[in-house]
């Protein structure tokens, strides 16, 4: 009778392990000095430094793709949330015809692979004058944050109790006024979280950030990264520390919001 | 009550419009276009050329070519070996965190983690664990008497540690799922087949994983579609090498478009990739019931 508890306690203490490791290795490294490196890994590190952090912030200005980042998550953020709240009310709460199609509609786009709209994106960025602007990104990141907000928040709305809105309704108030008044100070956790996967997405995004920018004054954290790679050698030590600074705010999120991420992702992809 | 209804129509479609349209604007008309561009010669480098309908010449030209073929082997290759390990391991890591009570949210938080990891961050991390010729990977094999490989310079070994990456990725995230899944499963059952004296394996095979098919299913559907258009794990670690010989399709396509500039024949291989990843999700969602997905449009 232990052993059938005991032996998934190992199991998954061992997985936590095997998916901590590597994480681990790339903070130690990344305060390890450059003649160590490449030497045998040492659980615990002899001598830590600060010589790569210092080189990226500033040798590298790697605060400029951090700025470019944080401006181009959160406007896509924050214009996706706003009209996939409406869009998501309506397609929870409003009887009209054809929402069940819109619905697979939403879901169809958020499938589609994002290369096969790179080129047009980049024909009419580039015949608008936006390759290389913020705008340039936010509206190829539409295409994602779009669908992934307007299915997350169905969800959401769907759990919310329906008769606080009715008896809103026989008050008189209007559906905006509902929405705003009744719904929305409701929904906040829902939002919060939507808020936060589809900044998360947008932080990480790589394709559309590489096809659309072109230099490093736009380039976002997970381009300039990519594109680190120097003349002569590759700058491990300040790539791992860079890869420590992509990480960090999302081990924050991870941290502060796990459960509302698995139910929301749960309720999206197996409930849904 | 008939013209309440009518008017919450009319303000459901106005609620829902202008997202739509945005979604309708940045994704499905470029999509089209992408279409109709597929069927033109369209070289930005020799503008001079101008913009020549050509009919399916492009698709022509990447059927016949062995590097379009080689890169739709490679997206299936990784898609097939990454995901099989993904759902196994994902599985068995599900039914082993469902027994686990104490720590769950420590758990959750470290199994998210590379999920939710900039996969150009784990791209490279994992290239610096495979590179470093005494860390972490070549150390350890050199102490049990392997001579490791030169990972990156070997058209087969240089799969290893893409594979790899990708399953550390996702393994924990098909886990957390599979383990939504589970705990939706009538605990009651489980008592019944005990009584009747079924051991782990026939609770296995008979009730969990037949409740549990809707949810593999999805992962499996998800997984596949986004492994199959694998672009930033490979573009960052390998770049396609050496050679082409890691090369999957939408790296291929980048190149084309990005790189030579070549729109009208990148269109035609984007249009492939869409198709492809298409006709997949629709036989997926036929097999597993039109009901499954769109359940909540109901």
């Amino acid at each position: 009778m232990t052993s059938r508890r005991v032996w998934p306690a190992l199991g998954t203490v061992f997985a936590v392990i095997l998916v901590l490791i590597p994480l681990y290795w790339m903070l130690i490294s990344s305060f390890t000095p450059d003649a160590r490196l490449f030497g045998a890994p040492a659980l615990v590190p002899r001598a830590l430094v600060l010589d790569h952090y210092r080189a990226l912030f500033g040798g590298r200005g790697f605060w400029t793709p951090i700025r470019n980042s944080l401006i181009v998550a959160g406007a896509t953020t924050v214009l996706s949330v706003v009209l996939g709240a409406l869009c998501a009310y309506s397609l929870a709460r409003l009887p009209f015809r054809g929402r069940g199609a819109v619905l697979a509609f939403v879901l169809a786009v958020s499938m589609f692979p994002q290369i096969s709209i790179v080129p047009p994106l980049y024909l009419v960025l580039r015949g608008l004058r936006l390759i290389n602007t913020y705008p340039g990104l936010v509206l190829p990141y539409l295409t994602f944050a779009m669908p992934l907000t307007i299915w997350l928040l169905v969800g959401f709305f769907r759990q919310l109790p329906v008769e606080l809105e009715q008896a809103a309704s026989m008050d008189g108030a209007g559906r905006l006024r509902t929405l705003w008044e009744i719904v929305l100070p409701l929904a906040w956790p829902g939002l919060a979280t939507t808020a936060i996967l589809t900044f998360l997405y947008c932080w990480n995004e790589f394709l559309f950030a590489l096809s659309f920018t072109l230099g490093p004054e736009r380039y976002t954290v997970p381009v300039a990264i990519a594109l680190f790679r120097g003349q002569y050698q590759v700058p491990w030590g300040e790539i791992l520390a860079a890869a420590v600074v992509a990480t960090a705010p999302v081990a924050a999120i991870v941290l502060v919001a796990q459960r509302r991420i698995v139910a929301s992702l749960t309720a999206g992809a197996v409930v849904g | 009550m008939t013209r309440t209804m009518k008017n919450d129509a009319r303000v459901g479609w106005a609620f829902a419009f202008p997202a739509l349209a945005a979604i309708v604007l940045v994704a499905v008309f470029p999509i089209v276009w992408t279409g109709w561009e597929s069927l033109h010669l369209d070289d930005l480098r020799m503008p001079w050329l101008g913009r020549r309908f050509v009919g399916f010449d492009n698709y022509e030209e990447a059927l016949s070519s062995a590097r379009f073929w080689s890169a739709m082997a490679h997206a299936a290759v990784f898609t097939i070996v990454a995901v099989a390990i993904e759902l196994v391991g994902g599985l068995v890591l599900a039914l082993m965190m469902d027994r686990v009570s104490r720590g769950r949210g420590l758990i959750r938080t470290a199994v998210l983690l590379p999920w939710a990891m900039p996969t150009v961050v784990v791209a490279l991390l994992w290239r610096f664990m495979f590179e470093s010729p005494a860390g972490v990977v070549n150390g350890a094999l050199a102490r049990a008497g392997v001579v490791p490989p030169t990972w990156f310079a070997d058209a087969t070994a240089a799969w290893v540690p893409l594979i790899l990456a990708d399953v550390w990725k996702m393994t924990p995230f098909v886990a957390v799922l599979l383990l939504a899944g589970l705990q939706n499963i009538d605990r009651s059952l489980y008592d019944a087949a005990r009584i009747d004296g079924a051991g782990w394996i026939r609770q296995l095979m008979e009730i969990t994983l037949p409740l549990l098919k809707p949810a593999l299913l999805v992962a499996f559907i998800f997984r596949a579609l986004d492994a199959f258009r694998v672009f930033d794990l490979i573009y960052v670690m390998t770049a396609g090498g050496p050679g082409t010989a890691t090369e999957p399709i939408a790296l291929y396509t980048f190149s084309r478009l990005l790189q030579t500039l070549r729109f009208g024949f990148g269109s035609a291989l984007s249009v492939i990739v869409f198709t492809v990843s298409f006709v997949f999700a629709l036989m997926c969602i036929s097999f597993l019931g039109r009901g499954a997905l769109v359940e909540r449009a109901s």
